[in-house]
């Protein structure tokens, strides 16, 4: 996802002279095509995201729409008052880019996840939240900031994620729910990196005879309330699916149904504070935290199995 | 045990071996700042800190923070090799469910503090400073930060309060290599000029050689001077022990091949043989 979005800004900042690139000393081997060919619009600001978020944003008064770009809780936990207060309070265009949404780096452990920077991000005012769900919602997202640019946080996974869509022109409108598989049994809604999970366990319900559909959310912020409507009318079971805690696609989704009076089962799958105590590779803090295509599966059968017992 | 100058020298090139080692065994790792600092940890574990596995539980016992976490593997084979722990539990380094992960963690007996993210712990040490004054402790708290990571405006933070609360019972150590992830720190975020920067926040400072055993010594074993906070800047190389990893920026975080491997673990052999002829 990090290749795809630095791929398309480069080549937006071709005719978008106002794009602004900022690092804080990360992104080695990622965003050197950038940093070349707009020696003028790309600074590393250093270890350093306050300081980046702030001088992002007097850049952004003075015209500039600018990108700041660092990994998992960094350039925005660590900098979540100058994002509130300087950025989105006042309505600037600053982009806030994190790579390795969720426990990507695995390994470095708890002070490396970013596993509640929806929950910070998602009441600011003036922001959209973009967690796509793969390279080509990744390109599209980039260009749909840049056509519209304002507060914004785009929440990447980390590399070679597998393209789920089958062709980027098959999106039509990013902004809303993209149904991939429709299921009258069960829907899974996900948002963020962990879709090709979603897609591997939506595969297996269906060899289990199940109907089961699978979905992506990558607007988080404006939600797409009306869509989530309409898969509730049209299945039994929603679960959502997420790399991240209480505060996220959950929260947004048991928001909307019961705002709307919707009594269609939902059930949601979702990092536990429990098990930040533990480490190791994405694979297996997925596995862990119940987040891998055979939990998801297993999770859903046993939903189905509740609902029928129950009715 | 009493280690003359030459004895450290000769353990800081195992330290350096053997930290090549275990990032090679675990497919990961910050080889290029765990480098620089084996000697400021070697000298702080093997003379100045009054820590140990025995005493490690004790409230009286000296602190030592790794605030640059990512060199964690400096700290586990100095740990490892102050009898913490058996340094064949290095063999699960990044393995899931080992305690031996990227960072420093409680988990693994001897580290003080968990850090990660870069400019946490200055600060914290500010607090067991401060604590230990309020408690009429005689206990020394130290700190390691890398130079990139003083472009955290919390360190300034705590700069400014670790002088106003006269805090002589920390010291605080920049491993200066010079280098951060993306380049030289210089052109990144020059945080030069050190010594009057600390100087004028209120701290005594002394500029070393970061791989003079010596020199090491001298500058961490007191106060710099009574009622301030000291501030070593120990100016070291990235990689060092490496031929081909030394001032390369690329080192920051990375894993040899097998060539490349094969190349350090000669270098060190040859490193080693030739002190071992300068001790006898
Ligand atoms: C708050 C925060 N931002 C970014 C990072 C990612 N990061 C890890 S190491 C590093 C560079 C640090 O450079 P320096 O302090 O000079 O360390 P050294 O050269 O000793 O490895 C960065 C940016 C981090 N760990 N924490
Ligand atoms: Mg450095």
């Amino acid at each position: 996802m990090r290749q795809a979005f630095i791929e398309e800004l480069t080549l937006l900042a071709e005719t978008n002279l106002n794009l602004f690139l900022i690092v804080g000393d990360l992104g080695y081997s990622v965003v050197e095509p950038f940093a070349e060919r707009f020696p003028d619009r790309f600074l590393n600001a250093g270890v350093a995201e306050q300081n980046m978020t702030g001088l992002a944003a007097g850049l952004a008064s003075c015209g500039f729409h600018v990108f700041t770009y660092s990994i998992a809780n960094f350039p925005t936990l660590r900098c979540l008052e100058q994002i509130r207060n300087d950025v989105c309070y006042h309505n600037l265009p600053v982009t806030v880019v994190s790579v390795g949404g969720g426990m990507a780096y695995g390994n470095l452990g708890y002070s490396h996840h970013a596993t509640e920077d929806l929950a910070v991000t998602l009441p600011l005012p003036n922001i959209r939240v973009i967690a796509p769900g793969d390279p080509f919602e990744t390109r599209l997202a980039t260009r749909e900031l840049c056509k519209k640019p304002g507060p914004s946080y785009l929440r990447l996974g980390k590399a070679r994620e597998p393209t789920i869509h089958a062709a980027i022109d098959g999106i039509k409108d990013l902004r809303t729910l993209q149904i991939l598989q429709e299921g009258s049994d069960v829907m899974l809604v996900s948002t963020g990196g962990i879709l090709e999970q979603v897609k591997a366990a939506a595969e297996r319900l269906t060899q289990s005879g199940i109907c089961a559909g699978y979905s992506s959310s990558p607007y988080l912020k404006p939600f797409d309330e009306a869509g989530l409507l309409s898969i509730a009318l049209k299945t039994k079971i929603i679960i959502s699916v997420e790399e991240h805690g209480v505060g996220g696609l959950s929260s947004l989704i048991s928001e909307t149904l019961h705002r709307n009076n919707m009594n269609t089962l939902f059930r949601c799958l979702k990092t536990q504070t429990e098990n930040y105590k533990f480490v190791g590779s994405q694979k297996h803090l997925r596995a862990k935290h119940g987040l891998d295509e055979e939990h998801i599966s297993s999770f859903a059968m046993t939903c189905l199995a509740d609902l029928a017992d129950a009715t | 045990m009493n280690y003359t100058d030459g004895q450290l020298e000769q353990k800081s090139l195992k330290l350096r071996r053997s930290v090549v080692k275990w990032i090679k065994h675990a497919g990961a790792g910050h080889t290029g700042g765990s480098l620089s600092c084996i000697d400021i940890l070697n000298v702080l574990y093997n003379r100045i800190l009054n820590v140990s596995p025995e005493n490690f539980t004790s409230p009286d016992r000296d602190r030592y923070v790794q605030s640059k976490g990512h060199a964690v593997e400096a700290l586990f084979v100095v740990l490892a090799d102050a009898g913490f722990f058996d340094e064949s539990d290095l063999e699960t380094l990044c393995c899931y469910q080992s305690h031996y992960v990227g960072h420093p963690t409680r988990k693994v007996n001897g580290v003080e503090q968990n850090t990660g993210g870069l400019g946490h712990g200055l600060p914290i040490c500010v607090g067991t400073a401060l604590a230990g004054k309020m408690d009429a402790k005689d206990y020394r708290v130290y700190t390691l930060l890398g130079d990139g990571e003083l472009a955290e405006g919390s360190n300034w933070e705590a700069a400014m309060s670790a002088a106003h609360y006269k805090l002589d019972n920390l010291t605080a150590v920049i491993d200066c290599n010079t280098l951060q992830i993306a380049g030289r720190t210089a052109d990144v975020m020059n945080s030069e000029p050190l010594v009057e920067k600390w100087e004028a926040f209120g701290w005594a400072v002394r500029r070393i050689d970061g791989h003079d055993i010596a020199a090491l010594t001298e500058a961490l074993r007191d106060p710099l001077e009574a009622g301030k906070p000291s501030m070593v800047i120990a100016d070291t190389v990235k990689g060092r022990g490496v031929s081909f990893m030394e001032d390369v920026g690329k080192w920051h975080h990375g894993v040899p091949n097998d060539e490349e491997f094969a190349k350090a673990m000669e270098g060190f052999d040859m490193q080693l043989a030739a002190k071992e002829g300068a001790l006898s």
